[in-house]
């Protein structure tokens, strides 16, 4: 006979650890996340370094600028990583092992997410120290850092609910893999390379300009380069949050409607 | 109401949306520490049953209660009374068996002081302590039913359903599960609601049979009265020659029903006659046979009689029909 109930936050935490020994087990879970983005912002750095010199480029480091990048496109990342994992678990039938236990919904997607911050965090720390090492200059100093850390939960938050909104509505690895591209081109199609006031082409300056995922970026940028700025901190927490606040509720409701326990 | 730890189903439906009706309308009853075998072919509806029964589909229409709680409206307490070992043994390849235990232990709400103890336990009980902390990815398809097995008495349930539980496994495996399962009813008097498509495994475990055929029973009973319904031997000859297969099977009709089989020539005997019988006329007409067998009835011959299909030609015609569908 079953004892009491485990505690919520019993039951958060064991979720929290699976993900994250899963994730520990995989290496090609955890190195492709801090590799590529770092790699992807080395090339843009040597490439594009020149553009530091156009008129009115917020800094003389094209490295400080770039990055931003690895931090969004490292989210990316988990978000499809924590995705495909949710969908395995839906093909195999753990989530009905899960379903059978005293295990409360929202803890499932709780704890689930908590694995996926816990990553992010950790995606974030190497990202800040790569950048240290090849000298960039952190301008919001060790509060900046602070603030970058929690913009890092609010985004590996946000977008872990997206990823597990897609596996337990679609409950296909397949089905995620797909978005991977589509996420890529809002990527691509942001301030990623230059400021948005220095994009030439009109159409893409606009597109960056509608584009989330610029303001993202410009969040984690202005601490890096600028200090303190508040407007674009605020679109930057505004738009990640916004995310969450879809992407959360969508994924409890997906996870009850494949949770279909009496 | 259903007795506290059996179980009571009246008129179960259950209808996929664009799908067959999967069950249609069973009726079935299971005693406190009783182990009911639910013998069927794939698709005859014995998974969605299960389904039903621990909480996991909504009926769409009927009643059923498992340990005394309604399995709609008391979800919850359902949960509580059982553990569950379903037909893919889901479990996650980069965990050990421990790790699946400790996780098992915590959702479960065993006291945190008593979990490693369990899972020691558990893992000593089905023999996996030595791969205890290997990664199942690691495990044989026996070692992961055996961890299923374990993962679903972590909560010491007092009604255990195990679907197919053996299918695919060896037979030293297999006899091994059949013991562990013996053994919960006998010691811990644990009821047991067993699906099976093994005639020998419903044989040899189960106190009752239920056949399930196309979501309806179509039998019900110990398996003794359920062979003994059927009552009366069968003879199977194998020709010398497979050209004289319809020579022998006309020779043996003159002494019952022929049976419907692939690999012999069968009839059922008629009341009073005996083998003897048999060999006598089979000599004095010279007909030519390897081998001639009496059997007495088996529970493939209660599904025949009762659908007019072998266990085997059943699972055959689902696999085919699967395939026509997708």
């Amino acid at each position: 006979m079953r004892a009491p109930s485990a505690g919520t936050v019993e039951q958060v935490g064991a979720i929290a650890r699976r993900s994250l020994v899963r994730t520990a087990r995989q290496p090609a879970s955890v190195i492709p996340p801090l590799v590529f983005p770092v790699a992807l912002m080395a090339v843009n750095a040597a490439g594009l370094a020149s553009s530091t010199r156009l008129p009115g480029f917020p800094t003389d480091s094209f490295l400080a600028f770039a990055l931003a990048v690895p931090f969004i496109q490292g989210a990316l990342f988990s978000t499809m990583n924590a995705g495909t994992d949710l969908a395995r678990d839906v093909q195999t039938g753990f989530v009905n092992r899960l379903a059978l236990t005293a295990l409360r919904d929202w803890a499932l997607l709780a704890g689930q997410l908590a694995g996926v911050v816990a990553l992010g965090l950790v995606q974030a720390l190497f990202y800040l120290a790569v950048g240290l090492a090849t000298g960039v200059d952190f301008r919001a100093g060790p509060a900046g850092v602070a603030v970058l850390l929690a913009y890092a939960v609010v985004v590996s938050a946000s977008f872990g609910a997206l990823g597990a909104y897609l596996a337990f509505r679609t409950g296909s690895g397949e089905a995620i893999q797909a978005l991977f591209p589509v996420l890529f081109v809002f990527l691509f199609i942001s301030s990623m390379n230059a400021p948005r006031n220095l994009i030439g082409v009109d159409w893409f300056r606009t597109a960056a300009t509608l584009n989330p995922v610029s303001y993202m970026l410009e969040c984690v940028r202005s601490l890096i380069i600028e200090g303190w700025d508040i407007q674009a901190l605020a679109l930057g927490f505004g738009f990640a949050a916004a995310v969450g606040l879809v992407s959360v509720p969508l994924a409890s409701r997906a996870l009850r409607t494949r949770l279909t326990r009496t | 109401m259903a007795p506290p730890n059996g179980i009571e189903v009246e008129g179960l439906v259950r209808e996929y949306r664009k799908g067959p009706r999967a069950v249609d309308g069973i009726d079935l009853t299971v005693a406190p520490g009783e182990i009911y075998g639910f013998l069927g072919p794939n698709g005859a509806g014995k998974s969605t049953t299960v389904h039903v029964l621990t909480t996991l589909l909504p009926p769409t229409a009927g009643t059923a209660r498992v340990g005394g709680y309604d399995v709609v409206r008391e979800g919850p307490k359902v949960r509580a009374l059982i553990g569950v070992a379903l037909q893919e043994a889901a479990l996650d390849p980069l965990l050990t068996g421990r790790d699946h235990l400790r996780l098992q232990a915590t959702l479960q709400g065993i006291p945190k002081a008593e979990r490693a103890a369990r899972a020691d336990e558990l893992l000593e009980r089905v023999g996996l302590a030595d791969a205890a902390d290997r990664k199942v990815q690691g495990y044989s398809g026996g070692m992961k039913r055996r961890l299923d097995l374990a993962l679903a008495l972590v909560h010491r349930p007092r009604i255990l359903f195990l679907d197919e539980p053996t299918t695919g496994l060896d037979p030293q495996s297999r006899s091994a599960l059949w013991e562990e399962v013996a053994r919960l009813r006998r010691e811990d008097g644990v009821t047991v609601f067993l699906t099976t498509q093994y005639l020998e495994e419903a044989d040899v475990l189960a106190d009752r049979v239920g056949i399930i055929d196309h979501g309806r029973i179509v039998a019900e009973g110990t398996p003794a009265a359920l062979k003994a319904e059927i009552g009366r031997p069968s003879v199977h000859a194998i020709p010398r020659r497979e050209e004289d297969r319809e020579r022998i099977a006309a020779f043996l009709a003159r002494f019952g029903e022929p049976l419907a089989t692939t690999r012999d020539v069968a009839v059922r005997l008629r009341d009073g006659l005996g083998l003897t019988d048999i060999v006598r006329a089979i000599d004095a007409a010279g007909v030519d046979v390897v081998d001639l067998e009496l059997r007495a009835p088996s529970l493939d011959d209660v599904f025949l009689a009762k659908t007019g299909r072998t266990l085997e030609g059943a699972a055959e015609e689902a696999e085919a029909e699967q395939q026509a569908v997708g």
